[in-house]
């Protein structure tokens, strides 16, 4: 009954003002606006719990027709003005027991497909593959467990877009700059955890919420069937940029998935190659302005003037401007006193680590005129 | 009457006399609801279109945070305290409070509370910007050093509400004049004794969880970090074992007063008494044990996910029971619809739809999509707005005249309720909307398909704001006017405290009353 019911609620609902938002509008794609209800999603969980939704909505607008229908027809017919006479009863068992018993019929009715949804959400076993997901402020890092990939993702918005400098893309704050790859058809587990606070990793077409723990590792899993784009958003407050870290899947066919890890593997080893290599003052500066404006421009600002006193500024600070060795430490180890201040040691390449050591030292008026080598940073971490 | 109240700032200052203290409660809620409405309304002005124009990331969490613990602890529960202060004792025939010097404490301690909490707002680092449910580690590696000041601020607070319980608590055991037995008290003052048991329970498992984040911040303990051999998700328990009673202390008196209310404008007894105070001790007791329903996602058990789902599916039931016999009540009445009936009237229905999104979110697998999303923020709006807002409103106008002697403008009133309703529905109900869409809570910044709702909830949030206004304005000029208004006030309104004359003198039932 129920099933009849939604098919012919649910088209009215939507035709309504506009069709169901998704978040799998890829770049081209304008914005879907006015969106009024949940995705169905693109795996069998996320179409279960769009089932469960719709059932539990028009039970509630069932209800609420009645209930207020009552209480209208009430309203306008037992007016005094109308010249209503107050009748004075005011006890009956019969009614107490009929609108305590029917709602909570209505209740078991639910509480059977709830169960049945829930207990598949939580089958974890038996996954074709593996991915750990750390939540970071304000990143998510991927790790393919034994592929030997893993990167980080992070919002490549511009700060133009975001302080209404020029025109917002209409992906604008959902869009990374490595998203998650995943093969369609294939049952994938996510262990999700996190390095700092708590965050919460969500993809609403998945139908996939996770709370990130530091210290502790939840399990879910998907199964995606439609080859696309996803878009979602960290859901717990995790901080100041809490806003600011989106999630992107991407959902390939297997071969194309294949194709992809493979290529992620050789550049993960040519990577760690140049970890040898020597670099000119020039290239180390220019690198390591790229990464300072992706890992640290969050919290210490364009400018490196920082958000004193919780994330202070590189600008003219004792730790820039002092020994190599105090600089380093902080930046791989983090701050012993301020836990804002990340251990960003296995967050970034050696390269990376060398070249934003030296573009922290030489900007911002630092002048320091020293730099730092990749085989610096691997001493450092021993 | 053989003497009135003291002259000047005294007063207020030494008062132990019930009508004093509530009054001051009502004007220091008032007072707390316009500041974490301001709170709001910087919220809604960011959140207008997307982009940051007004605030940065961090003034925005210390916005969301403040907005929410002003709200919860300094405007709605003081408000209800205030009421109860006015009405309990009237409405039981008691001369006083059973505690008076207690009473005075528990107030004044209220206003240094909410001043240590505001000033963090001046502080180096910041107010706390953790949001008003301060999940570990965010709240204690992470926070930002007014956190403690924060700590100290909500030991004060619950004292406060500790003290108060008792005073009620001993009030209504004790002071009922002869033949009020308890199945004769108002569903008010029965809410109430109920809400008063509840927050004893709680209000100390607060107090344990900020100084368990204290010992985690100052001292070297690790309750909540992984590291140390501690637990975050134990934190988001223990605040939820506190939490959840917490958001009926919200409501329960709320009934009470709708209670009050409709029956007066139906010009009919209230419905099913008995059933309704059955009703109000079911919910009581079922919101201690389905707290982990706000947890859904943080990766419980399976048996335990399915535990929580089911007890709070059956919340619906007592809660069902209240409306219908609301309803009942109204229906074959004589119904007149002067401003506490509207609001009372609202209450029912957005209070319901606000149950029916609670219902929703029991659900534990469609809670995956809805949780921490703006469909949560719409539903505890839904209920917390008409829910405890409105029925204090309702309240206010329903007793003001008992308690100033003067009749309030009836156009103004229904004015304000119109803008009001207005305003609210404009508000939160595009919410739902933009939760199930997808938009994330407290965050302050979009993407462009949430634009719409966002900026009708931010023109609603403005309207219900001047709403406010025309409250305030309407409250004063009642208190100022000479329009006088009777003892019984409305028609044939059923209670003890419409037997003494309004304005209620200084000092009633020196002597108990007589009941019939």
């Amino acid at each position: 009954m129920l099933n009849r019911a939604r098919s012919l609620f649910c088209p009215l609902l939507v035709a309504v003002c506009s069709t169901a938002i998704s978040m799998q509008s890829s770049a081209e794609e304008e914005v879907e606006r006015w969106g009024l209800n949940m995705t169905e999603g693109v795996t069998a969980t996320s179409r279960n719990i769009y089932g469960l939704h719709m059932d539990i909505l028009i039970w509630c607008c069932v209800i609420g027709v009645v209930v207020f229908g009552v209480m209208f027809y009430s309203m306008i017919m037992h007016r005094k003005s109308r010249g209503a006479k107050a009748d004075n009863f005011h006890e009956s068992t019969t009614l107490e027991i009929i609108w305590t018993v029917i709602p909570f019929a209505i209740l078991i009715i639910m509480a059977f497909p709830a169960t049945t949804t829930l207990k598949e959400i939580y089958d974890t076993d038996e996954a074709d593959m593996d991915i750990v997901i750390t939540g970071y402020q304000w990143k998510w890092k991927y790790e393919y467990l034994g592929q030997d990939v893993s990167f980080f993702s992070l919002l490549t918005t511009p700060s133009s877009e975001i302080k209404n400098e020029t025109a917002k893309n209409p992906n604008y704050l959902l869009e990374v700059d490595e998203p998650l790859v995943i093969p369609i058809n294939k049952k994938i587990r996510f262990l999700i955890t996190a390095n700092d606070v708590i965050h919460s990793w969500w993809v609403p077409a998945l139908a996939v919420k996770k709370d990130a723990i530091p210290g502790f590792m939840n399990s879910s899993w998907t199964r995606v069937d439609v080859p696309g784009i996803y878009r979602g958003q960290c859901a717990e407050l995790c901080g100041k940029d809490h806003g600011f870290m989106p999630i992107v899947v991407k959902a390939v066919p297997q071969a194309e998935y294949d194709e992809w890890i493979t290529k992620r593997r050789e550049s993960a080893a040519k990577l760690k190659a140049m970890a040898n290599q020597t670099f000119t003052f020039d290239e180390l500066y220019t690198k390591g302005e790229q990464v300072y404006n992706t890992a640290c421009v969050a919290c210490h600002q364009p400018g490196g003037v920082g958000i004193p006193p919780t994330f202070p500024a590189i600008k003219g600070s004792l730790v820039a401007t002092g020994p190599i060795e105090g600089h380093l430490n902080m930046v791989i180890n983090g701050s012993s006193k301020n836990p804002a201040m990340a251990a960003f040691g296995e967050q970034l390449s050696e390269v990376d680590l060398a070249a934003v050591v030296t573009y922290q030292r030489n900007a911002f008026g630092n002048n320091m005129g020293d730099s730092v080598q990749p085989i610096d940073v691997l001493k450092a971490k021993q | 009457m053989a003497h009135g109240p003291a002259k000047g700032l005294t007063r207020w200052l030494y008062t132990t006399n019930h009508k004093d203290i509530g009054s001051m409660y009502l004007w220091f809620s008032f007072a707390m609801f316009l500041l974490g409405g301001v709170f709001a309304l910087v919220i809604r002005a960011e959140l207008f279109e997307p982009g940051l124009q007004i605030v940065e990331p961090e003034l925005f969490n210390q916005m969301t945070t403040m907005h929410g613990l002003i709200m919860v602890f300094g405007a709605v529960m003081p408000a209800f305290v205030g009421l109860a202060n006015w009405m309990i004792p009237m409405m039981i025939g008691a001369p006083d409070m059973a505690l008076p010097r207690m009473n005075n404490w528990s107030f004044w301690i209220l206003p240094f509370a909410f001043a240590m909490l505001t000033g963090t707002l001046f502080m180096d680092g910041g107010a706390p910007n953790f949001g008003w449910t301060f999940y570990a580690p965010l709240s204690t590696t992470y926070a930002p050093p007014s956190v403690t000041f924060f700590i100290f601020a909500v030991h004060i607070m619950g004292a406060s509400s500790i003290m108060g319980s008792i005073n009620i608590i001993a009030t209504i055991i004790n002071l009922r004049a002869p033949g009020m037995t308890y199945m004769k008290m108002p569903l008010f003052v029965w809410t109430w004794l109920i809400t008063a048991y509840l927050l004893i329970a709680v209000m100390p498992v607060l107090a344990g969880v900020v100084t368990m984040m204290l010992f985690d911040i100052h001292f070297g303990t690790s309750f909540f970090d992984a590291a140390g051999g501690g637990d975050p998700v134990l934190f988001q328990h223990v605040f939820w074992f506190f939490g959840h009673p917490e958001v009926y202390i919200m409501i329960l008196p709320a009934f009470g007063i709708v209670s009050a209310i409709i029956p007066t404008f139906a010009r009919k007894p209230l419905f099913g008494y008995s059933s309704m105070v059955y009703a109000t001790s079911s919910i009581a007791f079922l919101s201690f044990v389905v707290w982990a329903h706000h947890m859904f996602t943080v990766g419980m058990p399976l048996a335990g996910e399915l535990a929580f789902m089911y007890m709070t599916m059956l919340i619906a039931v007592p809660t069902g029971v209240k409306v219908f016999n609301w309803i009942a009540t109204m229906f074959r009445g004589s119904m007149t619809f002067e401003t506490p009936m509207l609001f009372s009237v609202a209450f029912v229905i957005l209070f319901s739809i606000g149950g029916f999104s609670g219902l929703m979110l029991a659900i534990a697998p469609a809670d995956f999509q809805y949780h921490d999303t703006y469909f949560v923020v719409a539903h505890f709006h839904y209920v917390l707005v008409p829910g405890a807002i409105f029925s204090i409103t309702a309240g206010v106008y329903y007793w003001l005249p008992k308690w100033c002697g003067n009749m309030y403008n009836e156009t103004m009133g229904k004015t304000h309720f119109w803008l009001a309703f207005i305003g609210l529905n404009l508000t939160f109900f595009p919410m739902h909307f933009a939760g199930l869409a997808g938009m994330p809570r407290r965050i302050p910044d979009y993407n462009m398909m949430f634009a719409d709702w966002n900026m009708l909830s931010s023109i609603g949030a403005f309207l219900f704001a001047g709403a406010q206004i025309l409250f305030l304005y309407n409250v004063i000029a009642t208190i100022r006017s000479n329009n006088k208004a009777t003892a019984e006030v409305w028609e044939n309104p059923e209670g003890l405290e419409w037997t003494v004359p309004s304005p209620a003198p200084y000092h009633t039932f020196s002597k108990p009353p007589k009941l019939s």
